[in-house]
């Protein structure tokens, strides 16, 4: 049976993820050092994980509220106000989902309308732009450069704004480059926002992952943004929660009614116990003022400062990402395609890093390296890289 | 304690093989200020010593261990501190704890076999005078230490890419 005819054709246009075909690649390979993953390695704390053990062996069970236990929200109204200086009511103004993924695509659907144009930084995380297909819209990469630390210049911004565009996807600090945001860069993108009457999306899930003395800055923070924006961010990056799927957003009560209208119909509710350990996470940084996410956050700066060390001691270029995981080399010099590279690389060395341009085409020339990983692993991964570099050199 | 310290004992307490180089690009201070740091670490007596953590249970050696309670009258000016002595001495005992509750010093011995094991507490430990009673606790099996769980796997579960 042909199923085309039957298949949504605009989903069906939407190229599968570049991540996808080299994922099959790198898998295949057993003994591989993986430089690719996208999640902490450290487990979840054990005392989050007893708070939901203990509500499992409680019998709570049930599905929770369509906006996520009060108790969660409540939590995470107090979180975003002590740490980043935004305040959202937990009752109207905070969506718990199932993972920050759930709030992005629900946010885009609560706010596209067919042919929106929607300005997404490039090179980001892969799921923004099909996301804004699926919902009607047509997604515009903003170019973003090394030079710039691959931090997002209003200039850029504004050069790609026409009368369809209605929303910016902000996603700092970014996957894959480990840029940030300083509060200057925000206040020019707040500018350009306020002068063409946009609407931002800020997808804030590696907020507690920045280095070296910068601190994160909320975009909904800086003056007039809180009414034109839905803050994103969830448990994955900074809790080491990734497989619990919990995530929020937070805005304008009239914005997160429509989310919470798809968010209900689609999907109920998020897990229980992830929301319950979630609780625990928040309550319990709250009381020890985050000392997982410190622990946590020390140990990756280490592991980053040994990274970008590396790289350019090899001779690649490598701007220092002060935020997420990622550390975001320039392979130019060695002539080759960001594709090419990380095939050859992973044939020849056994070391899997993420191409690019997988996430856009302003990532070409680069490759992700993820530094959650142990450091006897990532010393390993770069001495062979370094033999690679010097062999196409 | 300054900041520098604090992440030098962090690397160090999960791997003291790395190179100096190394921990001087993890911490952002220079190779002459890890250099001072740890050697002024060790010379207060914070690192003692740079040792593997080791698993006999997984090697052919023999070896049992105990842990024995000990009860003591404390001597006049000298609290407990000269009958700990008089203990940490011994070869056979690997730790000694004072500690609060129903007794006084905790005392974990290691020895080749049982016997030589209930020979030292028989002919060494009890006849010391201050001692006033022992209470001898063989261990069975060990299933964390020094913050390594020993039958852990290690697998990594997350997936090799992910976006």
């Amino acid at each position: 049976m042909n199923y085309d005819q039957y298949l949504n054709s605009r989903i069906a246009a939407v190229p599968p993820s570049g991540i996808r075909r080299f994922f099959d690649l790198a898998a295949s390979r057993k003994d591989a050092i993986s430089l690719g993953v996208g999640e902490p390695d450290f487990k979840t704390p054990y005392l989050f994980r007893d708070a939901a053990i203990n509500s499992l062996l409680d019998g709570e069970t049930q599905y929770t509220g369509n906006r996520g236990l009060i108790e969660l929200r409540q939590e995470i109204s107090l979180y975003l106000s002590g740490r980043y200086n935004i305040s959202y009511r937990p009752e109207t103004e905070i969506l718990v989902t199932i993972g920050a993924s759930e709030a992005i695509d629900v946010a885009l659907r609560a706010l596209i309308s067919e042919g929106d144009e929607v300005l997404v930084p490039d090179p980001s995380y892969v799921s923004y732009a099909p996301g804004v297909i699926f919902a009607g819209g047509v997604p515009v990469p903003v170019e973003t450069r090394h030079e710039d630390d691959f931090r997002l210049k209003a200039e850029a911004l504004e050069q790609k704004i026409t009368p369809k565009s209605k929303l910016l996807i902000l996603p700092y600090p970014n996957n894959p480059t480990g840029a940030i945001m300083e509060k200057e860069d925000l206040e020019a993108i707040a500018r350009v926002i306020r002068e063409h009457d946009l609407l931002v999306i800020s997808d804030e899930i590696y907020s507690e992952l920045v280095y070296d003395d910068h601190v994160h800055v909320a975009f909904a923070s800086v003056p007039d943004m809180l009414e034109r924006t839905i803050t994103i961010n969830g448990f994955s990056k900074s809790f080491a929660m990734t497989g619990w799927r919990v995530g929020y957003a937070c805005g304008p009560e009239e914005i997160i009614t429509v989310m919470n209208k798809i968010h209900q119909y689609a999907i109920m509710c998020a897990p229980r116990q992830g929301q319950v350990a979630a609780t625990a996470a928040l309550r319990i940084g709250r009381e020890n003022n985050y000392e997982s996410i410190v622990t946590m956050r020390e140990s990756y700066d280490r592991r980053r400062r040994l990274m970008v060390t590396a790289f350019r001691d090899m001779g690649l270029e490598c701007f220092e990402p002060y935020g997420a995981f990622y550390a975001f080399p320039s392979i130019q010099r060695t002539g080759m395609t960001s594709e090419e590279f990380c095939a050859e690389l992973l044939k020849e060395k056994n070391v899997a890093a993420v191409p690019g341009n997988a996430f856009g085409a302003s990532g070409e020339g680069h490759i992700r390296c993820c530094y959650a990983t142990a450091v006897d692993k990532i010393n390993v991964a770069l001495e062979r890289i370094a033999d690679f570099v010097a062999s196409r050199s | 304690m300054t900041k520098l310290e604090a992440s030098l004992l962090d690397i160090l307490k999960e791997d003291c093989r790395i190179p100096l180089e190394k921990m001087a690009v993890m911490t952002g201070a220079s190779l002459e200020e890890v250099a001072s740091a740890i050697e002024d670490l060790e010379n207060r007596k914070i690192i003692l010593r740079y040792s593997p953590m080791i698993n006999w249970d997984r090697t052919d050696r023999e070896r049992v261990e105990a842990m024995i309670e000990v009860r003591v009258t404390p001597q006049r000016d000298m609290g407990f501190d000269a009958i700990a002595r008089r203990i940490y001495r011994f070869d056979e005992v690997k730790s000694v704890y004072l500690m609060s509750g129903s007794y006084d010093l905790l005392v974990l011995v290691e020895a080749r076999t049982l016997k030589e094991l209930a020979a030292f507490v028989a002919s060494k430990l009890s006849p010391l005078e201050t001692v006033t009673g022992t209470a001898t606790s063989f261990v069975l099996k060990r299933y964390k230490e020094e913050g390594v769980i020993f039958e852990t796997d290690d697998a990594d579960h997350r997936l090799v890419i992910s976006p």
